[in-house]
């Protein structure tokens, strides 16, 4: 009998050991009493140890697809506000070849190249203490309290052409945070698509602000007054295309009230100069 | 298939549907039905959390201490629920969006935990599983029913193909807006379950007091 057990004990004599005395450990608790607490505490303890493997497993094992999916979701996004996004298109690719990310300082409205544009999160540093900035609440016109420091724009190049600039935006709706992207043109004025990809507001209702009918309404629209405020604003019933100030106003959408306050609240916040005001002017400016 | 495994498998579909006649799992039915698409994942979500949650609770049930006893199967069902989340952000990215919270939601399902403590603690694993996908396939069906008039009715489209071409894209449909609020799911679960008590009268639960007229005066129920 010991040298049967012996011969099984390929590995070392001392794990093998152990795995007796496991087995034998597993063979006493489980002859015990459901009510003892020693079993008890064993189940417990087991149990968590199992699932605690097999969770971590999942996530582990799992990760680098989720991260894939994620960074692939963005440039889809980004590519759609750009006007890019065509059936068949090889995304990575195509935000390779046409789509430059740079770092912005809002305040200064200055390129900051010490950050690596490609590997900044701007959601994520929104939410670290660190690299943000809390609003304040008088001027806070958007509702979301934190901004990161830096901020990352995306520049569409045609050849050495600028064609398009495209702006995270980020704003309170009804129920969630909406998180989108404004596209504007050379000029930094007029408006080129948005696209608010992130938002959990009314499904039909306010969450109509994915539906590409309402999104073509935003194209040619300007968001700078002559006097240089921030001009661009929902409105309620309709756009009366004869008005001189049409091309400042884009149909709101229809039941959904607090939602398109949240959309104009958020271009009002972002397009001022606590957001791109600066930077957009220095566009202008140095051409 | 046996008649027992027929019965597990098919009984919670209309005669002892989770939703219908235990009202269980109300909760996301209202919340996720109002596309049809994210109620699908929902489903095959759900229905595979419980078959698999029943089955391991039920394989631990007679080592299961009856002090820490719920505790065991949530953390069973927690498990499952986080793995079967990460498959979906890393298959169904699109879907597991749309999902956002729900799907984490499924742990505090009531059906979830109802099968664990109502059968998987008395049944053996097997038996248990078959029964998971029972009750899965009865809450799938009135989450299919009821997105199905939610998505029609509320967007005029069904999966995203157009079904009843809206007014304001050249039809003539209006959408009913209420339909893609979660009251309306409320509506809809309420009518479903009028219509099968009418169809199937044994549901109909028995007042479980008579209300004494007050010549009665004060006194207990019997």
């Amino acid at each position: 009998m010991l040298n049967a057990e012996k011969k099984t004990c390929k590995y070392n004599e001392q794990l093998c050991k152990y795995y007796e005395q496991f087995k034998a450990h597993c063979v006493r608790i489980l002859a015990l009493s459901n009510d003892s607490l020693e079993k008890t505490l064993n189940v417990a303890l087991a149990l968590c140890l199992v699932c605690a493997v097999l969770v971590s497993i999942a996530f582990v094992a799992l990760r680098p697809l989720q991260v894939h999916n994620k960074a692939l979701d963005m440039k889809t996004n980004i590519l759609d506000v750009a006007g890019l996004l065509q059936d068949g298109v090889d995304i990575d690719q195509a935000f390779r070849e046409r789509i430059e990310s740079r770092i912005v300082d809002l305040k200064t409205g200055e390129y900051v190249d010490s950050i690596d544009a490609d590997e900044y999160d701007q959601r994520k540093a929104a939410k670290d203490p660190a690299r943000n900035e809390v609003i304040p609440t008088d001027k806070d016109i958007a509702s979301i309290r934190v901004k990161a420091k830096y901020t990352k724009i995306y520049l569409v190049r045609n050849g050495d052409q600028l064609q398009s600039i495209i702006l995270p935006v980020n704003g309170y709706g009804l129920w969630s945070t909406m998180y989108g992207f404004l596209a504007l043109d050379p000029d930094a004025q007029t408006v080129q698509s948005i696209n608010l990809y992130d938002q959990a507001e009314t499904p039909g209702l306010g969450g109509e602000v994915v539906n590409p009918n309402w999104r073509a309404l935003w194209k040619g629209k300007k968001v700078y007054s002559d006097k240089g405020d921030v001009a661009l604003t929902l409105v309620k019933g309709g756009v009366d295309e004869t008005r001189a100030d049409a091309v400042y106003k884009v149909d709101g959408l229809a039941g959904a009230t607090l939602t398109s306050r949240g959309v104009s609240n958020l271009i009002q916040y972002w397009m001022g100069p606590e957001g791109f005001a600066t930077y957009l002017n220095k566009l202008r400016t140095n051409g | 298939m046996d008649k027992e495994t027929k019965k597990v498998l098919f009984e919670p579909l209309i005669d002892n549907n989770p939703i219908t006649l235990q009202v269980l799992g109300v909760c996301s039915a209202l919340a996720v039905t109002s596309q049809m698409s994210t109620s699908l994942i929902m489903a095959l979500a759900l229905t595979s959390v419980t078959a698999c949650s029943s089955a391991a609770i039920s394989a631990v049930r007679k080592h299961t201490p009856g002090s820490i006893r719920i505790i065991v199967q949530m953390i069973i069902i927690a498990s499952l629920v986080i793995v079967v989340d990460q498959i979906l952000k890393a298959f169904a990215f699109e879907v597991s969006k749309k999902l956002s919270v729900f799907v984490g939601l499924i742990i505090t399902n009531c059906i979830v935990m109802g099968r664990a403590e109502a059968y998987a603690m008395k049944n053996p694993p097997l038996q248990s599983f078959v029964d998971g996908i029972g009750n899965g396939m009865g809450y799938s069906l009135i989450l299919i029913l009821v997105a199905l008039f939610r998505e029609t009715l509320g967007s005029g489209k069904l999966l995203g193909f157009e079904v009843l071409p809206l007014l304001k894209d050249g039809g003539w449909y209006v959408p009913n807006g209420l339909m893609l609020l979660p009251p309306s799911a409320f509506f809809i679960i309420g009518l479903i379950i009028w219509a099968v008590r009418t169809w199937k009268p044994k549901q109909v639960e028995r007042n479980e007091f008579k209300i004494l007229s007050i010549a009665h005066g004060e006194g207990g129920h019997h």
